[in-house]
């Protein structure tokens, strides 16, 4: 075991080869150049001829360099010495600290008996009416939030993770700009959540190769914990960058690609890393929250596309906004009938009238004359987008819905509305006035 | 057992090369003994004296030159009794005994017996000494559960069987030998309750395949009225993500007028399973008054289990679906994501270097869905009793676009298809299935011509909408403007169903019936409205109470006082009905 061998066979992009014996698939090694040491990763195996990945990346690694195998794969450290922590994608301390060492666990490990999980019932409560009313999120939901460059994502994740009822945050920055790091770090010790929270940071300026590393450390991290019983929130930003770095290597890597570069497997890829968001049966749990941005605000990309059909819906941030088209929470019905009656019907019923009001926009922008049903609507809206579609509103749930029967009865007469006689009977404000002063003073 | 013995030579993801001496089969299950464990996998070419094979596992820790032991059979599945209520995974593991030993984790390489050894079965002997017997025949039987579940002679047994001997009536194990049979050159077998059967061979002990006529009702209305699926026939529900197809697969099952439901859930997500198999048990079967989980047989291989046995995860359900139907049954196969399955096949085809067809799925995908899809069918037993598998299976084409390969090589062999758009499911128009371009080509519970004397208005109501938008309400006549606002009507109240509401849920075929013609004495009327808002607004007026009536369980207050209300709401327009209109009310009579 850990024989050194000091031949390099061939060098193509981080893929190094050399002729070993006795090494394992995904076993890790250490690669000696004049630039310093870097982990390197078994990633295939040709009879005697081992291809390593260098995490570090190959520039500068000369073939008679030393890889050493060190006889165990990916590890990290477990234990709770890494709270108010910041490693880097290979798992090495960033804030200075000293390095951890002690119970070391291995990363990307089996997946989770769906036998052993339970049905996700408890709402995780933001404060933003767009998520706790229309697309609730739920504990061991998994849900990224879809957008584009530019976005305040990351400052709609970093008020999530604050405001969030959860034990532990584990972040896990992926091809991260460098102040994007710093405002997470800023905000979370501002909101005085550093101490619960372990950081597993790749900026943009690191190897790509450790960006891969990053959500499976953070993942295997989270698991742990979950397991002792915690309630563990994961932020991954951004799985955009991660897809990227695959489709980086597999293409070096000479693998067909199957959609605009990446590779086949990357709905593979992403899946086993979302699907550790669990409820496990008898202990804690992983919610996991991760921003895509897509390439051209195009949710037909391949990343955007794969990651949708993985996760439990997606919230949608566009203009400053969670869009309530797009948006989408598949676990709002396992919760969303428990608080209270008129939950459900006024998160139906507001959305149909929004599509409506959206339809009536359009005609409106084309030229045409607007009814007087269409007039309704276009207060309706307006009223929509200023009180709920907002991010700058902070209300709980049951204000929220109070607020949405306050809209709807300053625009609309109770039967255009939709919803079912019984509930506008118990609560249609009473002293609804449909007026155009009205809608003037809201 | 054989000679051959192998090694591994290369590992490259979830492939690995074996080095080997002896003949290896295609297909044959190998086990890589590695660190203590035996990982299984399948040999899925073979080239000189190296095979590659297919990891139904992680294969991480495998070294070159671990050794390979080979099984000599196919990948198989355990057919016997027992199998109802169950959680397998792709491989026919059960799950909750994996949880029981195991804990939290799949840990790889650990299998299970599928079939419980220990426990005892009521045993009825229904074949004499002396009888003739063919695969498939039945020779006895036992209870599973509220169904009579038959022993036949298993499938592998070609020719004819003379019967030595069968056990008396008592209660046997599905392990014990339960009868002796010859054949004609004199061979003798042991026959027990259980045997295997690979998966990748369709049943075939049947008399004759028949045409896929009768209705299989799902309760859901769109489905039933519009697009229905016949029993024995085949159908597939694409859509992008977040249209509601596990919603609407979920519902199926529920609600589905089968004997027995197989849910294939393919490389999706665990969550959607763990609610089902967490529900079912708690739900009954309107049809037994039994939990629902008692009909139900659960294959899961979620997205982040090796994807090896995602392949074999669709198998191992249609093998199980085709036993059940051997004795007789209504089975219903939802396999939940095709897709998935189609892109496990191009992830290996791209380890192996084939060269890729469109979007790098290899050149087989049609020709692979096609096979399977013909599993399907309506088949004439020996005792000339029917049985039937149907198979549902939803696409996730990528981006949304149904032009992509698998929900094209789909489209070729499926009966009816069930397209669900983003358009509607982002208007909170559930369930999604978009009326104007899904189809159906089996017969349904209501006459074809009133059901396409009601998609009229649909049609013409979508044209009106579209000149709308370019002419604007004002440039559109009010007998136009009719026609849109009765085509938004139908949607709203008949196509739309809220399966989160106990009794809009499941609608039974009379209720359906009665609705319908309820619906069609709107549609067919001609109205004395005035002008536009008033149109509107009489609409709007009708669809509350619809809306209320949907709602409403039969004979309640509330759907009295709904009906009245609409009663009076028509009659106060003094509806009249030309020909037409009176012809398909007539036929609904």
């Amino acid at each position: 075991m850990n024989k050194l061998y000091s031949h390099i066979e061939s060098i193509v992009g981080n893929v190094i080869s050399v002729r070993a014996e006795g090494v394992a698939y995904g076993e890790l090694a250490e690669v000696t150049s004049r630039y310093g040491v870097s982990l390197a990763e078994t990633i295939r195996m040709d009879k005697e001829l081992v291809y390593l990945q260098v995490f570090a990346g190959s520039r500068g690694i000369s073939t008679g360099d030393e890889v050493r195998f060190l006889g165990h794969p990916m590890q990290v450290s477990f234990s709770d010495n890494l709270l108010g922590r910041i490693f880097d994608g290979a798992g090495s301390p960033r804030d200075g600290g000293p390095g951890l060492t002690d119970n070391l666990i291995s990363i990307g490990g089996p997946s989770v008996n769906p036998y052993k999980r339970i049905i996700p019932r408890e709402m995780i409560r933001t404060g933003i009416p767009m998520i706790d009313l229309f697309n609730t999120l739920v504990k061991s939901q998994k849900l990224p939030i879809f957008s584009v460059s530019g976005e305040p994502y990351n400052q709609l994740l970093a008020r999530i993770a604050m405001q969030a009822e959860v034990d532990l945050i584990i972040l896990g920055g992926m091809g991260l700009k460098y102040d994007d790091y710093l405002f997470f770090k800023d905000s979370l010790e501002e909101g005085g959540s550093l101490a619960k929270t372990i950081m597993f940071v790749h900026t943009a300026a690191d190897p790509i190769v450790e960006c891969l590393q990053v959500p499976d450390l953070a993942l295997a991290v989270a698991e742990r914990f979950a397991l002792k019983g915690r309630n563990v929130l994961v932020l991954l930003t951004d799985m955009t960058n991660f897809a990227d770095a695959l489709k980086e290597i597999s293409i070096t890597q000479e693998q067909v690609p199957s959609n605009r570069g990446y590779p086949g497997d990357l709905y593979s890829q992403l899946a086993s890393r979302y699907e550790k968001a669990v409820d496990f049966d008898g202990a804690g749990s992983i919610t996991t929250l991760a921003v895509t941005t897509m390439p051209g605000d195009d949710v037909t990309h391949p990343i955007p596309d794969n990651t949708g059909y993985i996760t439990e819906g997606q919230f949608y941030l566009h203009g400053g906004r969670i869009e309530p088209f797009g948006s989408l929470s598949r676990l709002k019905q396992q919760v969303n009938g428990k608080t209270r009656e008129d939950h459900r019907a006024i998160m139906d019923g507001m959305i149909k009238l929004f599509s409506s009001y959206r339809d009536t926009l359009e005609k409106k922008s084309m030229g045409f004359q607007m009814s007087a049903w269409d007039k309704k609507l276009l207060r309706y809206g307006e009223l929509f987008e200023s009180k709920m579609m907002d991010l700058s509103v902070n209300i709980s749930l049951e204000k929220a819905l109070d607020e949405g029967w306050k809209i709807l009865a300053s625009c609309f007469e109770p039967r255009e509305t939709g919803l079912r006689s019984e509930l506008i009977q118990k609560f249609w404000p009473k002293n609804a006035v449909q007026t155009e002063a009205a809608a003037a003073v809201e | 057992m054989s000679q051959k013995s192998g090694r591994i030579v290369a590992v490259n993801g979830n492939m690995i090369s074996i080095g080997f001496q002896g003949n290896v089969a295609m297909n044959e299950v190998a086990y890589v003994l590695s660190n203590g464990k035996r990982l299984k996998s399948e040999i899925i070419r073979v080239k000189g004296s190296e095979a590659q094979a297919q990891v139904y596992e992680i294969t991480k820790g495998i070294r070159i030159g671990d050794e390979v032991e080979f099984s000599d059979e196919m990948l198989s599945v355990e057919l016997g009794p027992g199998l109802l209520g169950q959680i397998y995974d792709g491989l026919q593991n059960p799950l909750p005994q994996i949880a029981e030993q195991k804990g939290f984790f799949l840990e790889s390489g650990v299998y299970l017996k599928a079939l419980s050894r220990s426990k005892r079965w009521s045993f009825t002997p229904l074949a004499k000494p002396g009888d003739t017997l063919r695969r498939g025949d039945y020779i006895a039987s036992v209870p599973e559960l509220h169904f009579t579940h038959k022993i036949m002679l298993p499938f592998d047994f070609f020719g004819d069987w003379n019967l030595l001997d069968i056990a008396p009536a008592g209660e046997y194990g599905v392990d014990d030998v339960i009868a002796h049979v010859q054949d004609q050159r004199g061979v003798k077998r042991d026959v027990k309750m259980m045997f295997s059967w690979p998966v990748k061979r369709a049943v075939d002990c049947y008399v004759e395949r028949l045409k896929p006529e009768q209705p299989m009702v799902t309760k859901t209305r769109i489905i039933d009225t519009f697009f229905p699926v016949a029993k024995g026939g085949t159908y597939c529900i694409p859509g992008p993500f977040g249209a509601g197809k596990t919603v609407l697969q979920q519902v199926t099952s529920r609600n589905a007028d089968v004997d027995i439901v197989i849910l294939a859930a393919c490389g999706e997500r665990a969550g959607e399973v763990v609610e089902t198999l967490k529900e079912f048990p708690e739900i009954s079967d309107p049809r037994t008054g039994r939990s629902l989980m008692e009909r139900t047989i659960i294959i899961c291989n979620t997205s982040s289990m090796p994807v090896a046995s995602r392949e074999a995860s669709v198998y191992t359900a249609v093998t199980i679906a085709e036993y059940y139907r051997q004795m007789g049954l209504d089975v219903l196969l939802l396999a939940d994501s095709t897709s998935r399955w189609a892109q496990a096949m191009r992830e290996m085809s791209g380890r192996l270097e084939e060269i890729p067809g469109e979007e790098a799925f290899p050149a087989y995908l049609e020709s692979v869905i096609a096979a399977f899809y013909e599993r399907a069918g309506i088949v004439r037993l020996s005792d000339g009793t029917h049985g039937s598998v149907t198979i549902g299976g939803t696409v996730s084409p990528a981006g949304g676009n149904f032009e992509e390969p698998v929900t094209q090589a789909t489209l070729k062999v499926v009966g009816a298809f069930h397209g669900l758009s983003r358009e509607r499911s982002d208007a909170r128009k559930y369930p999604a299935i978009h009326p104007l371009d899904s189809w159906s080509k089996y017969p349904g519970i209501m006459p074809k011509d009133v059901v396409a004397y009601a998609h009229s208005f649909l049609e013409r109501s979508s044209e009106v909408e579209a000149m709308m938008k370019v002419v604007g309400e004002e440039g559109t006549s009010l007998e136009d403007y009719i026609l849109y606002l009765k085509g938004e009507f139908l949607d709203a109240v008949y196509l739309q169903q809220n399966s989160f509401d106990p009794v809009d849920a499941s609608v039974s075929p009379d209720r359906q019936k009665f609705m319908f013609h309820l619906v069609l004495e709107i549609l067919g009327a001609e109205l004395a409205l005035k002008n536009k808002d008033e149109a509107r607004g009489w609409f709007y007026e009708l669809r509350q109470s619809f809306l209320d009536l949907n709602g409403a369980a039969e004979g309640s207050e509330l759907y009295q006082s709904s009906l009245k209300t609409i009663r009076g709401t028509l009659a106060a327009q003094n509806p009249r009905y030309g020909s037409a209109a009176k012809k398909m009310l007539l036929r609904l009579e």
